[in-house]
This record gives C-alpha cells, structure tokens and sequence, in this order.
C-alpha cells in the first residue's frame, strides 16, 4: 500500500455536544481502504463506527462538530461543494444502513426507490430504469423481481427489504460501499446470506467496502484488514490473518474471547468482558480501556499509549503491555 | 381497498344516526311549545291545540322521531313556518356560496400554510423558522373579526381595491363574484394558516430525522426532491386530519365572517334562524351540517389509505 488508496480518513474527528457536555464520538481516527479492498470496522455498541460512517457520509447531526480530512479519490470530502458531494453520493458512494425496516421509505414504492437513485445519477428513460432495476432485483436473491417493484417496504420480511437496501446501493456501481452493521437487525439465519451477498457483489464489482460489525467473527473470513475501535478511537489495526494470528491488543482478545465458539463444551458460560465503556462525555486520562483490561498496570491509568507498530508497518495497536510481546523479548 | 372503504361505511351509520337523534333533540328539548312559537302570543288555546294535532305534537316523543327520520329519508326535511320555503331549498339556495368561501379559504391557508411549514422544516431552529413559528403564534391569537375589519379597513377603505361587503352569484358574474369573496376567503386563511404551518412543521421536522431520509440524502437526492418527495407525503397524515375538520366546520358555514360581510351562506341562515326561532329549518340546516361533517371525516380516513399504503393494507 504505497499509495493512499481509494479513501483514507486522517485524524477525523467527532464531537456532540450533549447536555452533559461534549462527547468526543471518533478520536483522532485514520483509516485506508484501498479499491477493491475491504476493511472491517469492529467495536461494541457507542464506540463510533456509526459516526465514523456518518462522518465519511457527511450525514452527521447538524450540530456535531467534524475536523480532519476524508481523502476520497483525491478530493477531501469535508471540503467538497454540496453539489459536488450530492452527485458523489449514491453514484460512487453508497451505503446500507443497520436497520432495513427504518431505512426504506414507507409510503414510496420499492420501483420508485431504485428507479430514483438511478435516474439522479445515470441518464436513463423510465423504462431502462426499470429493466436495470428488476436486474439489481434479481442480483440480490429477490425472486418475483418485477412485481416487486410496485410494492411497499412493509410488504417484504427484514431479510428481503435488506436486499432492497442493497439493490439501491449497488444500482449505481458505487466504488466504495459503506455497509453499517448490515445484519444486525436481522434474523441469525439469514445474517450469513446477506454478508456473503455483500461479498459477492463487492468482489464481482471489484468495489471497496466498509464493513461495520460489532461481531469479530463476520470479519473474519470476509475483509483484507480490521480496525478494532474502542471509546472513539483505533486501538489495533491489522491485515485480517495477522490480526486473528497476533492480536496485540487486550481488548481485541477481549472481544474474541466473548465470542461463542463451536468447539467449546455446552453450557460453558461466555466470558464477557466486565464492565462498561467509559463515559464518552468524561473522557479517562489514560487508556480508556484500561478500568476493564486485566493487563493493566499503573501507567496504563495515567497515560495514553499512542498507536505502536508491530512486526509489520501494517499491524499497529495502542497498548502498553500488548499480548505476546514481553513474553517473546523473554524467550 | 374494497374491504376498507366498506368497512369505513359501516361504522358511518351509527355516527350518522346520533346526529339526527342529536338534531331531533334540539327542538324537542327547547323550552316552549313549538305551537306558540309558531302562533305567536295571540294563539287561543283551541288554536294552539289544533295545531299541535296537525304537527303531530301530541304524539309520543320517539313516535315523532320516527316519523320525522322517514320523512328524512325520503328527502322531506320539512318547511319554514315563517317562509313556506322549503329546508332544501333554503339550503341549496346558500350552499354554493358557504362551500365556495370554504373552497377559498382552504386553497389559500395551504397556499400559505405548507410552503412556509416546509422551509421552516427544513432550517429548523434558524432565524426564519423562528420568526415564523412566532408570527404563526400571534396569528393564531388574531380573532377572524379583528382581521376581517383589519382588511375592510385596508383593502376596501383605504385602498379601494375591494368591496366591503355584498354577493354576486358566480354564475352570473364569475369576476365580480370572486371580487366579493376575496376578503372573506382572506379572512378565513389568515386563521387557519397558522394552525396548517404548525402542525406540518413538526411532523416534517420528525420525518427528517428519519433513516429514510439519511439514506435518500447518502443517495444523492435533490433537496427537493427528498423534501417533496420523501418528507412531505409521509408527514401530511394530521394535516389532511386539520384540513378535514376546516373544511366539514366551514361547509357549515363562517357564521362570523359571512355576516361581517353579507354573504348569503349557510352561517347566515343558521344564525337568522336562530334569531327567528325557526326550528324546522334550524333543525334541517344541523342535520345536513352534521352529516356534511361526518361524511368529510369519513372522506379524511380515506386519504389516509392513499397516503400511507400500510394503513391502505391493514398493517398499522
């Protein structure tokens, strides 16, 4: 990765202002995504992966506070006219929200919501439009995909109206596709349909993709690298093998260790990682993980550990006493 | 769509039958005897009672109710004792005038109402929307007859623009009819403006908080068309509700503002009369009101299926 690839986010940024005071959402965060790459963004619930994807978005609340810069092919993203950023939206940025039932609009056909993005950014007649839109359709697994086009949302399951959600996505051959917790709101049996759907879509397009999970398991055999984020900021960032090989981080371990596991024996209670994530709008002096870390040491509660390299320029962590290092300097 | 509509019609009739037991109840329940009203004080005895007989006055109380609701239905609403004329005819008579003013004003409180509520929607918390949401606020604190003599004062006194008062019928004279409504309809919209801003306001300001509406801007949309397209029809399910309820109070007639400005509508035959006690016709003037009211909340419920196709398919 010499060049900086098709997006990087350098030193973004996030505060709210909340009537508790300000919450910094995403602490001083760099990211690449190379084309045709896929980066996983894992971290639990408030830990920023959605103001990060609403901060690339430029779809943050009015009243947060966005510093940095998101390089995308060139340009800076916060910089771009409003005109200029709405014919990138859509047509070479595009994204799946979480929740399928909330993101399709309720009183608009599912036609009139493909047929719309599509004709926005592609000078297409109505009836190209809606043969291009039955083919995205009949790409995301929708059986019946002509009929389909005169219903509502709420005529179609969670797992279907995902599809949908995906078939907007794709229909302008966006080049990165920003895919936010994308089957979390959905039942466990069709979780794996539509991650591999993604897959799929994002290898035979050849596009980048940004996959935000909570779960360290759907990463793992999907994307090139991980950023693992916690209380706002990346504590460890990796090449997808190496990281699952050499975790350096405690919390990375942490979150794998709270997975459940095939070969463990019934009835083997999870060990969940105790406690809760600091209070973003009282931020810790030292690593924010460290109330929780069971490595931690006094340093760790005074001081913040900066972004380390490890064996590799590509894997970096925060930590002051990472896994597995002292233990090989020893050997 | 069939079903609801049908269903819809069901649960009219026992609405429309408390509002002619309703109806029915105002004459029988006003103090005095009808007789002597009609007769004045001179009546004898044996002329108040043989009138009482030929009115069917002397019969039981649901008797008379049941005759009056067959008379009803077969489209005899009775007739003024005073004018002969009959209730139909006195109501067709003023009807066109009653609706056209409440066409009017309608048409020109949205006309007003919905582009402001949008812009504001869309800047909310800005200075304009603020301005607005006040001015809306001391609008709606503005009683219609301060307004009315407001715009007679302006329009037709110091401008010379307008007539104060009177009517041309439309048909006679469709340009001098319509400079007669003019300030009424104003009138009218200039109080029920505020209430349309208001209420469009604040469900568009929640639909834009939406997750459709994140995702129809991450696709790019014109701000128009996310604003019209996206926002606006999901948002207008209480303002058709407040629409409705205008228009079926207005078919009733602008008591207030078609006497400031002589206009023959419903409201002045309703208050006349009142003033006259001429039940028959006061009696028929409500119940056809009533029904009026009844049929366009029923019309309202059906928008909403147009509008929001789970309710069209029994979801919400």
């Amino acid at each position: 990765m010499t060049d900086n690839g098709l997006l990087s986010v350098e030193d973004v940024q996030v505060d709210l202002p909340t009537p508790r005071g300000n919450l910094r959402a995403v602490d001083r965060v760099n990211l690449r995504v190379g084309a045709g790459q896929t980066l996983g963004v894992v971290g639990e619930s408030g830990c920023g992966k959605t103001m990060l994807s609403r901060a690339i978005l430029q779809l943050l609340p009015k009243k947060a506070k966005l510093s940095g810069r998101v390089m995308f092919d060139g340009q800076d993203l916060l910089q771009l006219a409003p005109e200029k950023l709405r014919k990138l939206r859509g047509r070479s940025l595009a994204v799946v929200f979480q929740d399928p039932m909330t993101s399709l609009n309720p009183v608009l056909t599912i036609g009139t919501q493909l047929i719309e993005t599509l004709q926005e950014h592609l000078e297409l007649d109505d009836a190209s439009a809606t043969r291009r839109s039955v083919e995205l359709l009949a790409a995301v697994g929708i059986p019946a995909p002509e009929q389909r086009l005169a219903q509502y949302p709420h005529q179609l399951s969670g797992g279907m109206r995902q599809r949908v959600a995906i078939a907007i996505a794709l229909s302008c051959e966006p080049r990165l596709l920003i895919a936010d917790e994308p089957t979390t709101a959905l039942d466990v049996t069709i979780q794996a349909q539509i991650l591999d759907l993604l897959a799929r879509e994002q290898r035979r397009r050849h596009m980048a993709m940004i996959l935000i999970t909570h779960d360290l398991g759907v990463v793992a055999g999907r994307t090139d690298d991980v950023a693992v984020m916690y209380a706002g900021r990346v504590v460890e960032r990796a090449p997808t093998p190496a990281l699952f090989k050499k975790m350096r981080m405690p919390y990375t371990e942490a979150l794998l260790a709270a997975l459940p596991r095939l070969d463990t024996a019934p009835h083997t209670p999870l060990p969940a990682i105790s406690g809760r994530p600091p209070d973003p709008t009282r931020p810790l002096q030292g690593c924010s993980f460290s109330p929780r870390c069971r490595y931690a040491a006094a340093g760790c509660h005074t001081e913040k550990p900066a972004l380390t390299q490890a064996e590799s320029p590509e894997h970096v962590y925060a930590c002051f006493h990472p896994i597995g290092i002292h233990a090989e300097a020893g050997a | 769509m069939a079903l609801f509509v049908a269903r819809r019609l069901f649960y009219l009739l026992p609405v429309l039958i408390a509002v002619s037991l309703l109806t029915f109840s105002i004459a029988s329940l006003l103090p005095g005897d009808l007789a002597y009203t009609i007769l004045g004080d001179q009546a004898t005895p044996e002329n108040v009672a043989a009138l009482r007989r030929d009115m069917g006055l002397d019969q039981p109380i649901w008797w008379r109710y049941l005759s009056w609701l067959g008379n009803v239905l077969q489209g005899d609403f009775g007739r003024s004792f005073r004018t002969g004329q009959t209730v139909l005819q006195a109501v067709v008579e003023r009807l066109p005038v009653s609706i056209e003013l409440m066409l009017l004003a309608q048409v020109g409180a949205l006309a007003i109402g919905v582009p402001l509520a949008i812009v504001c929607a869309s800047r909310s918390g800005g200075p304009f929307d603020r301005f607005m949401t006040g001015s809306a606020f001391g609008m709606l604190s503005v009683p219609t007859f301060l307004s009315a003599i407001l715009l007679i004062y302006l329009f037709a006194v110091e401008l010379r623009w307008l007539p104060a008062t009177g009517y041309v019928p439309f048909t006679e004279d469709p340009a001098a009819n319509l400079r007669f409504m003019v300030l009424p309809a104003l009138t009218l919209a200039l109080a029920e403006w505020p209430g349309i801003m208001r209420v469009l306001r604040s469900d568009m300001i929640a639909t834009l908080q939406e997750d459709y509406i994140s995702l129809a801007k991450a696709k790019g949309l014109k701000a128009s068309r996310i604003l019209f397209v996206h926002a606006l029809k999901p948002s207008s399910l209480t303002l058709v509700t407040i629409t409705g309820i205008n228009i079926g109070r207005l078919i009733g007639g602008a008591v207030i503002v078609e006497t400031i400005f002589a206009l023959p509508g419903i409201g002045r035959l309703l208050i006349g009369s009142i003033l006259t006690r001429d039940l028959i016709i006061l009696q028929g003037v409500v119940l056809l009101v009533g029904a009026g009211f009844v049929i366009m909340n029923f019309i309202v419920d059906l928008l909403y299926a147009v509008l929001d196709p789970r309710i069209r398919h029994g979801h919400a």
